[in-house]
């Protein structure tokens, strides 16, 4: 598996060779510098934790965490992720190069925030009728019978918050890689508005 | 949005720079099973949207008698080439107005420009 760490810029369309236009989300990704390499005989298990977006000034890194960077002997940085990755050690550097175009990747991130919603945006519940003396717009309906089970069953869909969670959008495709931008260009949408930080992993 | 705008950089070819209240002949690609030939569209321009690669431009003409109106995105790699044949003095963004006008009234106020062959 490859790992990286990114920062969604924004969307755009642009022509694939064959002459369609394809949605992409441009996504600034790495160079994520390898903090800590997890073992399976220290840690019990392996991965490799990388870092994300440096932290130019001293006293925006707090003491116990400038200390996990200065014995590792490399730059702080603000987001810390750990991936399975194999053949890294302590400094070195992930980046896009290591994605291509055609790849067909995961892409992690904190969705937009939708606040308090109700049963039809939240849980795709079909309402009722709009008009007529209809008094069934967009209500829930019966959430549970009185002789059985007499309670409401776990997971019934009701109103609440929706949106600000960790989502995960799989199958998705790399259309263009640049190198000297960082940017990885993905098919599609991603979740999170602008500015999200997101992770994005190729599975081997 | 200024690292997107440099991305869309590397997809923005050439073309003859035209404005609205031109009259322009835009080549397409058509596809018929699996011949490939050139379709021509000659009309003003009576608008443009968008920026980067996400570009379009509106040509109307009117064909025997009816008008048609065709959405091109600029950057289309479906458009061979763009050629201008005249260069039109309007004061509008949208010409909207010439929907509603037929034959002599529906005319734009020509200006000089030399025609590259």
């Amino acid at each position: 598996m490859i790992g990286i760490l990114g920062k969604k810029i924004g969307m755009t369309q642009i022509f694939t060779g064959d002459g369609k236009m394809v949605p992409v989300t441009v996504v600034e990704a790495g160079p994520c510098c390898v903090v800590q390499v997890k073992t399976l005989e220290k840690d019990g298990y392996e991965t490799v934790k990388i870092g994300f977006q440096e932290i130019k000034k001293d006293k925006k890194v707090n003491k116990p965490m400038s200390g996990i960077f200065k014995k590792a002997g490399v730059k702080p940085y603000r987001i810390l992720k750990e991936f399975p990755m194999g053949d890294l050690k302590v400094g070195d550097f992930v980046t896009v190069e290591k994605f291509s175009k055609g790849d067909n990747v995961s892409v992690t991130g904190v969705s937009k925030g939708k606040g308090f919603q109700g049963v039809i945006k939240r849980h795709k519940f079909a309402g009722g009728p709009a008009s007529h003396g209809s008094m069934f717009y967009r209500a829930p309906g019966s959430i549970g019978a009185s002789s059985f089970p007499s309670r409401v069953w776990k997971n019934q869909g009701l109103p609440g918050h929706m949106g600000s969670e960790r989502v995960t959008i799989k199958n998705l495709i790399i259309v263009d890689v640049k190198p000297d931008q960082n940017v990885l260009m993905i098919e599609g949408a991603v979740p999170g508005a602008s500015g999200t930080y997101i992770e994005i992993r190729k599975e081997d | 949005m200024n690292l997107i705008s440099a991305v869309e950089q590397g997809y923005i070819k050439e073309l003859p720079a035209f404005n609205v209240g031109d009259t322009v002949k835009v080549f397409v690609k058509v596809v018929e099973g699996d011949k490939e030939r050139l379709q021509q569209f000659e009309g003003i321009v009576i608008g443009k949207r968008g920026s980067g690669t996400r570009e379009t431009f509106m040509v109307r003409k009117v064909s025997f008698g009816v008008g048609v109106e065709r959405i091109f995105p600029l950057y289309s790699p479906s458009i061979d080439r763009i050629e201008i044949i005249k260069k039109g003095s309007v004061r509008k963004a949208k010409l909207y107005y010439l929907r509603g006008k037929k034959g002599k009234a529906a005319r734009i106020k020509e200006k000089e420009f030399a025609k590259e062959e």
